[in-house]
């Protein structure tokens, strides 16, 4: 449909209402072009009769009531796709930006997606090695999965992404093509270009695709970087076969996006102004990932969020923890005290790593090693909690022993370095060796012929 | 005809028309998605639309279907996967692909598969609603009994004879008292939202035996009742209900995945046809149907898939079967509630939930129970609620509204999770008022002993529970031998008895026999020792023996079919003691 409707007839915020329009549809996709010539996109958030509320994705600056004729598309936002986007990078809406022309598109897609039938999900269980002891051991990461790093602002993530992209053993042995989709919604400029300084330094650049919605760019576009993203990946990953790694980085900005839209349309506000739906808006990206069945590839998510304020019961942080299986949660305490990657082990977990660890994965001991550290991690924080009271001198042996366990744990298992590559025997041996610093009655996760096989007494020179 | 005036997500409107009555389930648009008509004023009539909207337009036909929002109960329930509004999954995979479309109007149930129905009453018998007309095997451990309608009864003029039919074939014929004829078929329709009738409610009695030792013992849940499992993410709600659905005594389990994981789905889908179920022998999916709305499945779709599920579990229940819904989860079918009352612009009661929350919260639990059936069978539903509360915060409105309508309150814990204490549920918070309902059974089915030891166990997990804060405090260096004692004791019951590993063969499942003979050692080292311990043996002797480690270990050590196990061990505790007390001397 060709019509132009000329000027608006109210702008409030990132939205535009048009009045007398005729046959537009739900969600489709809106052309504006101003006087000057440029154009914006837009998308019909609310039709009623022949009134439509629509969404301007660049923003509404400069818009008047008169400046500008509206097109309607009939069809609802898509993203043209091939395998060239490898190499590219696109704004925050999927339009290239790198000055390489237009991507020669083999097909569109819609940016919302669909959802994905449970009935031909299959069920992911490869492991995905990534070199880095406490994620390998305690939260493996499993092709196909969606594992968030929960961070603070000023705290290594990117480091840790960067790493985990770097050592990813994505698709060793089947043969089949690796490729990373990087998302970035609100990060600064900086951040953007470490990582694809990175991706450049690692050699993937030429298998990254690159969404940008950088911290200054139109906020609403935001609300469709990761679609495009994930568009993308999921191209890539079920039509061509590959297996895909998507970073989204920073969801809370994301999610910061979706409330201010949603304050503009003058929605009921949950918890924190946040809307009632973002549970199901942030589903509608994380779920993006997986297996399907008959198909080569799989989409594998890391999205990483800053908790504001560190406050891991925030609505983002809390919401995302109930879709994504699993996190890695990151801590400052440990940050401070030069360990890295910080990751804060306890409230860490990988749902999927019970079905894709131990024989024939990684290794039979692999749960065993992995709960007994769970375990007695857990005891050296009651330890210390018990040793801030009454100093360290007043505790039982045992008490003393955790305590040294926990420092000789966060110093040998945690802390490595950024271009240190764990492999998994190293990571599970040096497990065990921790573990033997403690007597062997408190090992109380193993299996007794398990413990002896590995059971090390002359462990503590070790870890002089 | 009626068309689309306004749409707003999930929400659309009709302008003047009285064509639509409330419930009522409508066709929208040229696609025909699915939808229920939510509201009528004399200018407008909303209507939520069970899939996504994108693409509508106004001005498109909205038709209404007659009658309100339904499922198709008949054979071949079992085994299935259905979406919210009982579409199955798999045929709509052969219709679109890996990727859900939307208008697709696929029947609920196989049309074109036979079942070998036997025919249960003649020519002349009068049949009441409820009453059961013919039978055939639906799965090679259940019997679908199909029943004549509620509502309908008469007298058989006609029977189809004995063989091969499908749930659109005539098996029947009923003359009515005001002489109608009504013809009877394998299958049937009922409206999700209004609950199957039943002669009356029967007083709990018996337990859902779950396997689970934190269950079983502390909190054990009734068949026919009601429970809620509370617990921020990554506290194992979804492990846990999946255990109960594994292993509980259920006949027949609806697992509702409500705005969860599609890889959970996924992962039922997938372990469920490996199991054998332990007591008949055959695949676990035998007995259970999966409702899937996942989270990123549309959220009206979400609201409906908990009737759905009850509806079937109700259809099972009139059959006189024991039925078990894992709701998974349900505060996210109270955010599909809020996200449409929010589209409404209906005025919001706390955190933004419509004020009519607990009312829906209390219709759904109340649909639980014990009955007599309209045939006159006993059969029950017991629902087990998963509530995912914001924040990891009990006291936000799902968690607080569900507690006081479920009977059975299992608290997960973080701090539990995270030293991977599963299952991570906390005895100090978690309650059960059906313990008393349940006395007899225990007394008689298990060992009249049963309560009194699980009360001495409860006892000393509370004398803990006050020493740790002491502990906290000084350390439990300075604490006098006998609660030094209670302290590792009440070791051995949480590491030992309460937590459990869902993957070890004997261990996941525990029955009842077991339970309580662990339940038995451990307060027999309990005794023995606080004897000793009076007798001046001083408590890091006693553990020094092992015994403590022995008996957190019994759980993998003997196995559930020796029991005779315990006696060794009991003697071990009495021989080591002894010496030790002769030792002292």
């Amino acid at each position: 449909m060709n019509l132009q409707y000329v000027g608006l007839n109210e702008i409030n915020g990132p939205l535009v209402v048009l009045d007398g329009v005729e046959g537009a549809s739900f969600d489709e996709v809106v052309d504006i072009r101003l006087d000057d010539g440029s154009a914006r996109l837009g998308r019909v958030v609310e039709i009623s009769g022949n009134k439509a509320v629509l969404q301007v994705f660049e923003g509404t600056n400069g818009l008047s009531l008169k400046n500008t004729r509206t097109r309607f598309m009939g069809k609802p936002m898509e993203m043209p796709l091939s395998p060239e986007i490898l190499g590219r990078v696109f704004n925050g809406a999927g339009r290239p930006v790198d000055g390489l022309g237009d991507i020669y598109a083999e097909k569109t897609a819609d940016i919302n997606g669909k959802p994905l039938n449970p009935v031909s999900r299959s069920y992911p269980r490869n492991y995905i090695h990534t070199g880095i002891s406490s994620v390998d051991a305690l939260m493996t990461l499993i092709r196909g999965q969606k594992l968030p790093i929960f961070s603070g602002s000023g705290l290594s993530h990117n480091k840790l992404a960067v790493q985990i992209v770097r050592q990813a053993e994505i698709a060793e042995e089947s043969g089949q093509e690796f490729a990373v989709v990087f998302a970035a919604m609100g990060v600064k400029n900086d951040v953007a270009d470490y990582f694809r300084r990175s991706f450049e330094e690692s050699g993937v650049l030429q298998r990254v695709a690159m969404f940008l919605n950088l911290s200054n760019d139109p906020i609403i576009e935001r609300i469709l970087t990761p679609r495009c993203a994930l568009t993308a990946a999921e191209y890539l990953a079920f039509e061509k076969n590959m297996h895909i790694l998507v970073i989204l980085t920073d969801m809370t900005s994301y999610a910061e996006a979706v409330r201010e839209f949603s304050s503009s349309k003058g929605e009921i506000p949950g918890r924190k102004g946040f809307p009632g739906y973002l549970y199901s808006d942030l589903a509608s990206l994380y779920e993006r990932a997986g297996v399907i069945k008959g198909s080569e590839g799989s989409v594998t998510q890391i999205p990483i969020l800053t908790m504001p304020n560190d406050d891991i019961t925030h609505p983002v942080p809390d919401l995302t923890g109930y879709i994504t299986e699993g996190q890695i949660v990151l801590d400052r305490g440990l940050d401070q005290s030069g360990i890295y990657p910080p990751i804060s082990v306890l409230p860490s977990l990988s749902r999927l790593m019970k079905d894709g660890i131990g024989e024939g994965y990684t290794r039979s001991d692999h749960s065993d090693v992995s709960n007994q550290l769970f375990a007695c991690y857990a005891k050296v924080m009651d330890a210390r909690a018990l040793a801030s009271v009454i100093g360290e001198d007043e505790l039982s042996e045992l008490d003393k022993a955790y305590i040294e366990f926990g420092k000789k744990f966060e110093k040998y298992f945690v802390s490595q370095r950024p271009d240190e590559n764990r492999s998994i025997d190293e990571t599970l041996d040096l497990g065990w060796n921790l573990l033997s610093l403690l007597p062997k009655s408190a090992l109380d996760r193993v299996n007794e012929k398990v413990l002896n096989e590995k059971y090390n007494p002359n462990t503590a020179e070790l870890f002089e | 005809m009626n068309t689309i005036f306004s749409i707003n997500g999930p929400v659309v409107k009709v302008r003047d028309t009285k064509d639509f009555s409330m419930l009522e389930m409508v066709y929208v648009g040229e696609k025909r998605l699915i939808g229920e008509v939510i509201g009528i004023s004399s200018e407008e009539t909303t209507i939520q639309v069970y899939e996504s909207t994108t693409g509508l337009k106004p001005g498109e036909p909205v038709e209404g279907s007659g009658m309100p929002m339904s499922a198709t109960l008949g054979p071949g329930i079992l085994t299935n996967i259905f979406d919210g509004i009982e579409r199955p999954l798999k045929k709509l995979e052969e219709l679109s692909g890996a990727f859900i479309a939307e208008g697709a109007n696929v029947p609920a149930l196989d049309t074109s598969k036979r079942f070998e129905v036997t025919v249960t009453v003649e020519v002349g018998d009068r049949l009441e609603g409820g009453q059961i007309f013919a039978t055939c095997p639906e799965t090679p451990v259940i019997e679908h009994r199909s029943m004549v309608p509620p509502n309908v009864c008469g007298e058989v003029v006609w029977t189809a004879k004995n063989g091969w039919y499908r749930i659109t074939d005539k098996i029947a014929e009923l003359k009515t008292d005001d002489g109608k004829t009504v013809t009877l078929t394998l299958a049937q329709k009922w409206p999700i939202k209004k609950s199957r009738p039943f002669k009356e409610r029967l007083p709990i009695s018996m337990p859902l035996v779950t396997g689970q030792r934190v269950i079983d013992t502390i909190a054990p849940i009734a068949k026919g009742g009601t429970a809620a499992v509370p617990g921020g993410f990554g506290t194992g709600k979804t492990m846990t209900q999946h255990q109960l659905a594994k292993w509980c005594d259920a006949d027949i389990i609806v697992y509702i995945g409500c705005g969860e994981r599609g890889n959970e789905m996924t992962q039922v889908l997938e372990e469920f046809s490996e199991l054998v179920d332990p007591r008949t022998g055959k695949s676990l999916t035998d007995r259970t149907v999966l409702i899937a709305n996942t989270s990123n499945m549309p959220v009206a779709a979400r609201e409906a898939s908990i009737y759905t599920g009850i509806t079937l579990a109700e259809y099972y229940r009139d059959m006189g079967y024991h039925i078990a819904i894992m709701a998974d989860s349900t505060s996210r079918w109270a955010e599909a509630l809020r996200e449409i009352s929010g589209r409404l612009e209906e005025m919001p009661a706390e955190e933004g939930f419509p004020a009519y929350l607990p009312s829906r919260i209390s219709e759904f639990y109340e649909r639980a129970g014990y009955v007599e059936t309209l045939s006159g069978k006993e059969g029950s539903v017991s629902i087990i609620g998963a509530v995912s509360p914001q924040g990891s915060d009990f006291s936000e409105p799902v968690t607080q509204n569900t507690k006081r309508f479920v009977r059975c309150f299992w608290a997960l814990d973080k701090s539990l999770a995270y030293a991977r204490h599963y299952p991570a549920i906390n005895w100090n918070d978690s309650y059960s008022e059906y313990i008393d309902d349940l006395a007899d059974y225990y007394g008689e089915k298990v060992s009249p002993d049963f309560l009194a030891y699980r009360q001495r166990i409860a006892n000393i997990l509370h004398e803990e529970n006050k020493l740790m804060e002491i502990v906290k405090l000084i350390g439990s260096d300075v604490l006098p031998e006998d609660q030094k004692l209670v302290i590792e004791i009440a070791r051995v019951v949480r590491v030992g008895f309460l937590q459990q590993n869902a993957y070890h063969k004997d261990d996941t499942y525990v029955p009842l026999e077991k339970q309580f003979n662990m339940m038995g050692i451990i307060l027999e080292l309990y005794d023995r020792c606080a004897e000793a311990v009076s007798r001046g043996v001083t408590v890091s002797a006693v553990t020094a023996t092992g015994l403590f480690e022995k008996v957190i270990k019994m759980k993998y050590d003997i196995p559930n079919d020796k029991p005779q196990l315990f006696k060794d061990l009991a003697e071990e505790i009495s021989k080591q003691v002894s010496v030790l007390e002769t030792e002292v001397i």
